[in-house]
């Protein structure tokens, strides 16, 4: 089982202090913390895509790049990859590129983002949500696998003999999550694939992730991809842990109030009882993460959101340092014992390269200027 | 014999309060009009005032919580509704729009309902017509012509003002005509039952 964090990267005023981060800082700081969380022994660190204040991460593979050169076996990831308002090439350009600055430690998660604003500004309706996701993914699966593609779709212009470059490293393309609270037809989607489903499982009662990942899990065996328990399920989390759980509350207790997503509502000891929250002591954490697997079944990655709502870095670190020594040990240990032999690990760039027969180099050469032969003829 | 489940949503905020007060006159009157078409009534009654803080935690987090949910479910399963709010300026109380504002939109299609009012004073006798009934025409629901209104003078006797207990029983019969025969209230669709349009369809042409 594969154990990370991820991000939203957003630039929130510590309530504390009434000080917020520069955008300078803040970028600075998700490389910090995505170091820290390979040096803690983590697996994955994954940060999202916004086009909007108060977000820094409008361009993540900028980002994940750095990270990538700076470590040596943590897995990059996203949370979300937008394909409903980003070219599918521009996601298969940026991607595969990764793949190759990371020798392979990288897989992604497509999201529809739900910021209804953020659709004009890319050309998008919030409303074509669904299909924009199909279709995007569609496409962008194709420009991965078919070294030409000669595409025509609803939403972008067609495309003629186009050659996506540089291509996936060793001819595989990187594993995709696809990552939904409550659309059933991106649960659809993920089982259609085979790919992943990720629920972010904060914010909500765990009653909507059961019911998701149940309709995913069935669905995945529907379209032959192995028995239900073999799908590959993600789930996110919130955590904040102190050695003593009364001082977790203490000092998380203004972030809550003052989060975007929390404040004004419910208060964080019912957000605590009611959505899979937790705030308390390492030993609490490993109790209530264990118990996700009684509803969800045995899965494949755990991530934890663990910087946010305006958090100081030092706070974050010191949370790494919790995760990584006291709680991930245990529950690596714990949910191996559990998890019976069947049920597979997450891919990686290896298992893929393993399962397609081994790597090989994808490398397409350009047309012959001098006959004028284009790719599609030359590879005929 | 048929037995039929009527939510009751009562948007009153005191005890006793003349909506409630309302709300059971309207039940009493549709079960008996139910019986009077030969068939039975079991009634459940939703007080907003018990749920004000559940509404507004679930306008800030985006989910009902289990006191709520419960609430939520009697409401959407039920073979009937009959809805009464206080009139607060001149509409229907904060407290009632948000606890329709919370169900998923699709909820109450086809949903028979009586819908009801009341205030201090005749004025705003038309607030069933140009606040309710809209609300209920966008939810897909089917509202029974006649809606009750009652204002502080109706009860002014010590009863029940002899018109009022004429446009409760008119209402009421309206209400039982159109639950009897009807089949059986249905859920929503699951829509975590098994897709009725392949992926397949989804991806022709792309």
């Amino acid at each position: 089982m594969q154990f990370g964090i991820f991000t939203v990267g957003d630039v929130t005023p510590d309530p504390t202090t009434g000080r917020a981060p520069t955008e300078a800082e803040r970028v600075k700081s998700l490389i910090t913390i995505a170091l820290k969380a390979e040096e803690v022994g983590l697996d994955v660190f994954a940060q999202g895509q916004h086009h909007n204040p108060p977000f820094v991460v409008s361009s993540p593979t900028t980002t994940l790049g750095y990270i990538a050169a700076k470590t040596e076996k943590l897995v990059l990831s996203t949370s979300t990859t937008l394909i409903t308002t980003t070219d599918p090439v521009k996601i298969a350009e940026d991607f595969a590129t990764l793949q190759h600055v990371a020798d392979g430690r990288v897989d992604l998660m497509m999201g529809r983002g739900n910021t209804g604003p953020v659709y004009p500004w890319f050309g998008r309706d919030i409303r074509d949500g669904i299909p924009l996701a199909v279709e995007n993914y569609q496409l962008l699966r194709r420009l991965w696998r078919e070294d030409v593609v000669n595409w025509e779709g609803q939403f972008r212009t067609p495309l003629q003999g186009f050659t996506s470059t540089p291509r996936p490293l060793d001819g595989v393309p990187p594993f995709v999550w696809h990552g939904s609270i409550r659309s059933p037809q991106i649960a659809e989607q993920a089982a259609y694939y085979g790919d992943g489903f990720f629920h972010n499982h904060i914010f909500w009662p765990p009653e909507h992730t059961e019911r998701m990942v149940e309709f995913y899990r069935r669905r995945f065996e529907h379209y032959g991809h192995g028995s239900a328990d073999q799908a590959i399920v993600g789930l996110g989390g919130q955590v904040f842990m102190r050695k003593n759980s009364q001082d977790a509350v203490r000092e998380f207790r203004p972030y809550f109030d003052k989060a975007p997503v929390y404040g004004g509502g419910p208060s964080l000891e019912e957000f605590t009882s009611q959505t899979p929250l937790t705030v308390g002591s390492p030993e609490q954490v490993i109790e209530r993460t264990l118990g996700f697997r009684d509803y969800v079944g045995d899965y494949q990655r755990q991530l934890f959101l663990i910087d946010h709502a305006g958090l100081p870095l030092k706070t974050v670190l010191e949370q790494l340092d919790i995760l990584g020594e006291e709680v991930v040990p245990v529950l690596r240990r714990e949910f191996a014992a559990l998890k019976p032999a069947h049920v597979p690990d997450a891919p990686t760039h290896a298992s893929l390269v393993a399962a397609a027969g081994g790597g090989h180099d994808s490398t397409v050469q350009a047309a012959d200027d001098v006959t004028g032969r284009t790719v599609e003829v030359a590879q005929a | 014999m048929t037995t039929r489940t009527l939510a009751v949503v009562s948007a009153g905020l005191s005890d006793p309060s003349s909506t409630r007060l309302l709300a059971d006159r309207l039940t009493v009157a549709t079960g008996e009009a139910l019986r009077a078409r030969g068939e039975d009534a079991t009634v459940e009654v939703v007080e907003l005032r018990g749920h004000a803080r559940d509404l507004a935690d679930n306008l800030t987090s985006g989910f009902a919580n289990g006191s709520l949910q419960t609430a939520i479910d009697t409401v959407v399963g039920a073979d009937a509704l009959i809805a009464v709010t206080p009139v607060f300026s001149a509409s229907y109380s904060g407290l009632f729009k948000t606890f329709f504002d919370v169900l998923d939109k699709e909820s109450l299609t086809g949903k028979p309902v009586l819908l009801g009012a009341t205030a201090g004073t005749p004025r705003h006798s038309l607030v069933v017509e140009h606040a309710m009934r809209p609300l209920f025409a966008y939810l897909r629901a089917v509202a029974v012509p006649t809606g009750v209104f009652a204002a502080a003078e109706d009860w002014a006797g010590g009863g029940v003002d002899r018109s009022l207990a004429g446009r409760i029983d008119r209402a009421a019969g309206e209400l039982a005509g159109l639950v009897s025969g009807r089949p059986a209230a249905t859920r929503p669709a699951d829509p975590f039952a098994d897709p009725t349009t392949s992926f397949e369809e989804l991806l022709k042409g792309r």
